[in-house]
């Protein structure tokens, strides 16, 4: 590994931080309404980022060309999030600003995310609800006709709006419709089943991308004045979690083989509450919403090794751990913290289930108090997931979770444009990394999503569109595309040509088993060190015996799978190195060399109160580190406490 | 338990297909449906014969990506269960069960069990939205709805867009999926300025793709999410009364 000091420059603006952004947004410059139609805009990616961006830049006038691998812009994984979206409308109140969501966030993602951006989230914040709600988005809402809120993690005021279990569904439905409305203005051009497989590049900047038809398997290119990526996370390296089954890295990792720096890579999310695996042909894990610890109690029994069913260890039998060990917050603190003691019951052999691999979510005692009708008007949905999964009935029998890889908090870096280090070429929602450093807060990610494509990029993006006035596109006739789509054919072939033995998930199965051991809940230099290696033994033996059978000219998903692993192979080893660089302990990431007597996380901001900016530097060459060092002049920085 | 999988196998959407019969073996009742068809393809590439092509995603009975008839059931014999949802522990060692597309002329098949729905998003392009322009919003609480009509509204909602509504309809027709939409947003205080050329839109542009309905009511047993037909109801009595309100354009 080498370092350099290149300052990043991440385009903060000067003066007190609450107007940065007005500040901003006056000295942005301006495309007029007239000009904007000349102007093309290629967008990655329909999950909330994505289809709020290329709404809103549609309605704008822009000249918008939006792809996705589903077959609708309704299907991204944004959709399954179910608890809630955050903002600071204080309409309950009970004390909540702006400046206290901000300060939750930046203090939950322990210290590592950008505080003017965190600031800048908190302030959209209120406009999201306003927006969604004019869209006929369902919120929930109190007898009197208002909106309804709820507590999250890491929060002691409510301050999350939701439609039932089902928030992430009817926001993205809500951008969708936004979305489909433009579609048929004419503004935005759709393109369904439709991989963005590389990013094309001209004289230092993103000037298009390679498209492949997965139905037809026809690779084009596509041209644009830039190109916007919100594509999502890379939850899915650990094979096992809780993302949909195409969740992928493809799009954010071919950018960063072109030239954008991907940041903070071992800062990854594992959820607390999901239901535990069950057996070896488990194919994902599901998540159980945060939303649920509003009002189930989490516990295992006192005693190791206790076999007696959950309904016959009496009260004082159990331990109630978190409200225990943490009694301001109880069982709602933040998820890294509310995993890490899950895992730690666990060691102790208090583990609960057939399998000895989860603890208890309880609400009986909610039931009692509130009866069996609220709790199933609030989480009915949920319980009727978990009881398709498990054959089991949380409204009599206790719920059994464990965390699993949920959200990356890692991602391409961005300056506050939310622009990468490659100009033109931005990145918004899960696939940027600025702004919940290295703990993601609950109902924070739909927030992140709309606020960058609702109100971030629309303003942003003039300030690089307005160099290329009356410019045309790069031609696609032009040999820096021709190369890149020989490049992304030859790859493709290269997949069907190895002809091995062993399938594609049997390799990201291989590899899912790595990662989670190695650079998951607990991680230590010895265990990463051999990540690496093993990595590396997995990625070569992928290209020397992968098997996918058929062709690459018709919809061929054994062939879609192995280009997301074969990238997932290379952006797990970049995880676990910088995992291995960042000698501390903080949010997520957690070393086991740097941890307080009472198993707290350590975190050293004299020597790492940075983000890891890395950059490619070639196939089997080490990629180098950039220091993006953060300042923290708000939200003193303090060891978190959540006792 | 062993099964006997009679599969759909079509190579393209213009090649001619069917059904081709698989043994599965010692599949584990605590298998999801999806993952014994994972566990079929993982033997299948090993043998050299290509995986069955089969949409899903998220497997947790929200994105509306996955959906087979199962023996002859759009999502499978288990009430308001989305195919990803359902598990072996729903068969019985020794089951026959009979795995398609859904079929409908308006849904043609891509490969073996994909099929294109792009026909439900010409229906919402036509209509399926509320027109209001991101920043130009007021406060959020400036309208005070209904609980109930909220609650109401949000059962709409919930369609997920699988289309098995039309796959289980007799005449192919779509109007769970469109009438949840436009009940959705008519319910709705905010969906009024656009409530009747709304339904008019998006019930023609239906009629385009899919058949008619003659009120069966299968989509409503099917519905994995199991959305009321009450909402064609209120779709029809608004398709009739917009022929009037717009006719003379009253507005509301």
């Amino acid at each position: 590994m080498t370092e350099t000091n290149t300052t990043l420059q991440a385009r903060i603006p000067e003066g007190p931080i609450k107007d940065h952004w007005d500040t901003h947004k006056f000295k942005t410059r301006l495309v007029n309404p007239a000009n904007k139609r000349k102007y093309k805009i290629i967008i990655i990616g329909t999950g909330l980022a994505g289809a709020s961006a290329a709404a809103t830049l549609g309605e704008l006038g822009y000249e918008v060309d939006v792809f996705t691998f589903h077959d609708s812009a309704r299907r991204a994984h944004s959709i399954s999030a179910q608890g809630g979206i955050n903002a600071a409308k204080n309409y309950p109140n009970d004390g909540d600003s702006i400046f206290r969501l901000f300060y939750d966030t930046v203090k939950g993602g322990d210290f590592r995310s950008r505080e003017s951006n965190v600031y800048r989230l908190a302030q959209v914040s209120n406009e999201i609800i306003d927006q969604a709600t004019a869209q006929g988005v369902p919120f929930a809402r109190e007898y009197g006709g208002l909106l309804d809120n709820r507590s999250f993690g890491g929060a002691q005021v409510s301050r999350t709006f939701y439609s039932r279990g089902q928030t992430g569904q009817q926001l993205l439905l809500g951008a969708y419709q936004a979305l489909a409305r433009q579609i048929e203005a004419g503004t935005v051009k759709f393109h369904s089943r439709a991989e963005m497989l590389d990013v094309v590049m001209k004289d230092g900047r993103a000037v298009g991308v390679v498209i492949r038809d997965l139905i037809t398997g026809e690779i084009t290119p596509h041209s644009a004045h830039a190109v916007v990526l919100a594509t999502g996370g890379y939850s899915n390296v650990y094979f096992l979690s809780t993302n949909a089954m195409a969740c992928n890295a493809t799009a954010a990792w071919r950018a960063h083989r072109r030239g954008a720096y991907f940041a903070n890579p071992c800062f990854t999310q594992i959820h607390p509450t999901c239901i535990p695996a069950s057996d070896d042909f488990q194919s994902k894990l599901t998540l159980m919403s945060e939303s649920l610890r509003n009002d189930g109690r989490i516990w295992v029994p006192l005693r190791a090794d206790d076999d007696r069913a959950p309904n016959d260890i009496p009260e004082d039998e159990r331990d109630y751990y978190l409200e225990r060990q943490y009694p301001a917050f109880g069982n709602l603190v933040p998820r890294d913290v509310a995993s890490r003691s899950a895992m730690r019951m666990l060691d102790e052999n208090k583990g609960v289930g057939p399998l000895k691999n989860g603890v208890y979510l309880d609400f009986s005692s909610a039931i009692d108090r509130l009866g069996k009708a609220r709790i199933e008007e609030r989480y009915g949905n949920l319980f009727e997931m978990y009881e398709r999964i498990t054959d089991e009935d949380p409204y009599t029998v206790p719920m059994r979770i464990y965390p699993a890889p949920h959200y990356t908090m890692g991602g391409l870096w961005v300056d506050y444009n939310l622009m990468t280090t490659v100009p033109g070429l931005y990145a918004l929602g899960e696939a940027n990394f600025s702004d919940h450093g290295a703990n993601r807060l609950g109902a924070s990610a739909l927030m992140q999503g709309l606020a960058d494509g609702y109100f971030v990029i629309p303003y942003t993006i003039g300030e690089y569109l307005s160099d290329w006035l009356n410019t045309d596109p790069v031609s696609t006739d032009d040999p820096v595309f021709s190369e890149v789509v020989d490049e992304v054919n030859t790859r493709t072939e290269r997949f069907l040509a190895i002809d091995g033995q062993r399938s594609v998930d049997d390799f990201h199965r291989e590899l899912g088993k790595i990662m989670i051991e190695h650079v998951g809940l607990a991680r230590d230099r010895e265990g990463l060190q051999r990540a690496v290696q093993e990595i590396k033994a997995v990625r070569e033996e992928f290209w020397r015996d992968l098997k996918i059978l058929g062709t690459s000219d018709s919809l061929n998903q054994s062939l879609e799978r192995a280009g997301r692993v074969a990238d997932f192979l290379e952006i797990a080893e970049l995880m676990a190195v910088d995992a291995l660089n960042r000698e501390e302990s903080c949010g997520g990431h957690f070393r086991l060399e740097h941890q307080t007597e009472d198993g707290e996380a350590r975190r050293d901001d004299e020597n790492y109160a940075y983000v890891a900016a890395w950059e490619w530097k070639g196939e089997n060459w080490p990629q180098t580190l950039h220091k993006e060092p953060l300042k923290f002049e708000y939200v003193p920085l303090s060891q978190r406490s959540y006792k | 338990m062993n099964l006997s999988l009679k599969i759909w196998r079509q190579a393209s959407p213009d090649a001619p297909g069917g059904f081709k019969t698989y043994e599965a073996r010692n599949v584990s009742p605590e298998a999801s449906f999806l993952e014994m068809l994972d566990e079929l393809n993982e033997r299948l590439n090993s043998e050299g014969e290509e995986p069955i092509a089969f949409d899903h995603d998220c497997r947790e009975g929200i994105c509306g990506m996955c959906g087979v008839m199962i023996n002859g059931n759009p999502h499978g014999p288990q009430d308001g269960t989305a195919t990803c949802q359902l598990h072996m522990r729903k068969f019985s060692d020794g089951d026959s069960i009979t795995i398609e597309p859904w079929r409908a002329t308006a849904l043609p098949v891509i490969r073996d069990l994909v099929v294109d729905r792009t026909a439900f998003d010409r229906i919402i392009e036509a209509g399926g939205y509320i027109s209001v322009n991101t920043g130009a919003a007021p406060d959020a609480n400036i309208i005070a709805i209904p609980k109930e009509a909220a609650e109401a509204s949000m059962d709409a909602a919930s369609c997920i867009g699988c289309a098995a509504c039309v796959a289980a309809c007799p005449n192919s027709a779509a109007n769970l999926f469109a009438a949840a939409k436009i009940s959705h947003l008519s319910l709705l205080p905010q969906g009024q300025p656009e409530r009747w050329s709304r339904v008019v839109a998006m019930v023609e542009t239906m009629e385009e793709y899919f058949g008619s309905c003659t009120n069966h009511g299968e989509c409503e047993t099917a519905c994995p999410k199991n959305i009321s037909i009450d909402f064609i109801a209120m779709m029809n009595r608004d398709f009739i009364k917009a022929q009037f309100k717009n006719f003379v354009r009253i507005g509301q």
